[in-house]
């Protein structure tokens, strides 16, 4: 290699140090970039240039990378398909409600909320289905798959506490706490080294290992949703959104409050369902009440509806 | 000191280049989502004027609160879509188009089918009969239709906050 050469080089390493100090303004000018993204222009530069070969440039681009991936890397592709298997497991837990006048209800409060979210469009878009079981649970799988008990909707004395529960799981899905319980080790392995090809069919050993890895990822995320729960960090997220949002479409965030005491009675001493994988409906209702203001008004005839839709739960 | 100066015209090229590839590439998106609409107006109450799928290309024209004016790209009709369902990069549907074998990086286009996929998930099936995919695809089919929503937040009188998003 010669001296320019090699200086150039060094002067792309320092460029991409600089670069990272201008990051917060780049990110103004993309939305959203990466420490990769400057590296990889750094790289794209310098062998576009003939300063760097290509194998130089590949691996400024792979040390960038290898920093980068994060549950973040995850594209609203495959977090669909994460969550069509998360949601197939959770099905193998719970029966399904079938009742068809409560289900079409659900899902147009539900659809309805997640349009006032963060993050209203995902890749296939947001579902809700009624779990046939006495516990007291609702569960968001990555993408916007949720499931409902109808223990959890007897905690629900309107519509607007119905909406609450929703809009708490929507929470969940627009800050993907599900993704985020996929260790670290697997996405690196996952979106690394073997989904480098895209949609060529993969040999029969790379499809095996990357089945592998994406049933231990199906595995994390089961495992914190249904048995160990989110970190209370998140719970507050979820509830804080649940006010956001049900405001915002116009149902009065109180029936969260209403939602949370009625589960509270319910909860008897030795139940393992909720109380195993949430905080305290009381220590709930005492972080957000300050946040909620006094209740509203809620029309006869939304009251009316609720009954009549969730008659038999 | 000569080597340094000689040094320095390259370094400036980098950073204009760097800068005004990043705005550029702030131009140009893709569509995210497996379907979506393009909307008369800013919100979800605005009619839909055209449909969009994963992978299309689009020029973004205006932002506001949230959503992007936007044109498909060759099309004359513009439209309103949700930023959630955009990305800047490029989606590439098939692999073995030229951007990929050009050694695009996966910042500036992402390969649809890449690591977790349907051909994963057939895998899966196969080995955990168990699981309840049936009542999945079920679920996915339950869609509220822009009327049925409207209809339902009235009877309801249910009012969106007059918020951008509804």
């Amino acid at each position: 290699m010669n001296t320019s050469r090699r200086e150039f080089i060094r002067t792309i390493g320092r460029l991409t140090q600089w670069s990272a100090g201008i990051l917060p303004f780049a990110g103004l000018l993309s939305g959203c970039k990466t420490l990769e993204t400057v590296s990889t222009i750094g790289a794209q530069v310098g062998a576009a240039t003939g300063m760097l070969t290509e194998s130089q440039a590949q691996s400024i681009e792979n040390s960038g990378k290898a920093v980068a991936r994060s549950f973040e890397d995850i594209t609203p592709e495959q977090e669909y398909y994460i969550g069509r298997t998360v949601g197939a497991r959770i099905l193998t837990k719970y029966s399904t409600y079938p009742n068809k006048r409560a289900t079409a209800y659900v899902n147009l409060i539900g659809q309805s909320l997640a349009r006032a979210s963060d993050v209203p469009e995902t890749f296939g878009g947001y579902h809700f289905m009624i779990q046939d079981s006495d516990e007291i649970n609702a569960l968001a799988a990555p993408g916007g798959l949720v499931f409902v008990t109808r223990g959890m909707l007897r905690c629900c004395r309107s519509e607007d506490a119905v909406a609450a529960v929703l809009a708490h799981e929507i929470g969940h899905v627009n800050h993907r706490h599900g993704l985020q319980a996929i260790k670290t080790s697997r996405l690196t392995s996952a979106l690394t080294t073997l989904g480098l090809e895209g949609t060529r069919t993969f040999g029969g050993q790379e499809l095996s290992e990357l089945t592998k890895t994406f049933e231990q990822s199906i595995s994390d995320i089961t495992q914190t949703l249904i048995n160990n729960g989110y970190s209370r960090k998140f719970e507050r997220q979820a509830d804080q959104d649940a006010v956001t949002i049900t405001k915002r479409l116009g149902y009065d965030p109180n029936g969260l409050l209403d939602m949370l005491k009625e589960m509270e009675k319910q909860l008897k001493p030795g139940r393992v369902d909720f109380v195993k994988t949430h905080p305290s409906p009381e220590s709930r209702i005492t972080e957000i009440s300050p946040k909620i203001d006094a209740p509203k008004w809620i029309p006869d005839v939304r009251q009316r509806r609720f009954q009549r839709a969730l008659a038999g739960i | 000191m000569n080597l340094r100066k000689r040094m320095r015209l390259p370094l400036v090229i980098a950073v204009f280049l760097m800068i005004s590839g990043i705005a550029l590439a702030a131009a140009m998106k893709s569509v995210q989502i497996k379907e979506g609409a393009l909307r008369s107006t800013p919100s979800f109450l605005g009619k839909i004027v055209a449909k969009v799928a994963y992978g299309d290309r689009v020029e973004a024209m205006d932002n506001q609160n949230g959503w992007s004016k936007v044109k498909l790209a060759g099309a004359r009709q513009s439209g309103w879509i949700h930023d959630s369902a955009l990305t800047h990069k490029k989606i590439v549907l098939k692999a073995g188009q030229s951007d990929v074998a050009q050694g695009a990086t996966g910042d500036e286009i992402a390969l649809a089918g890449k690591g977790f996929n349907e051909e994963v998930e057939r895998e899966l099936r196969g080995k955990n009969p168990q699981l309840d995919f049936k009542t999945i695809d079920q679920m996915e089919k339950i869609v509220v239709s822009d009327s049925q929503m409207r209809q339902f937040l009235d009877e309801g009188r249910v009012s969106p906050q007059g918020g951008a998003q509804q």
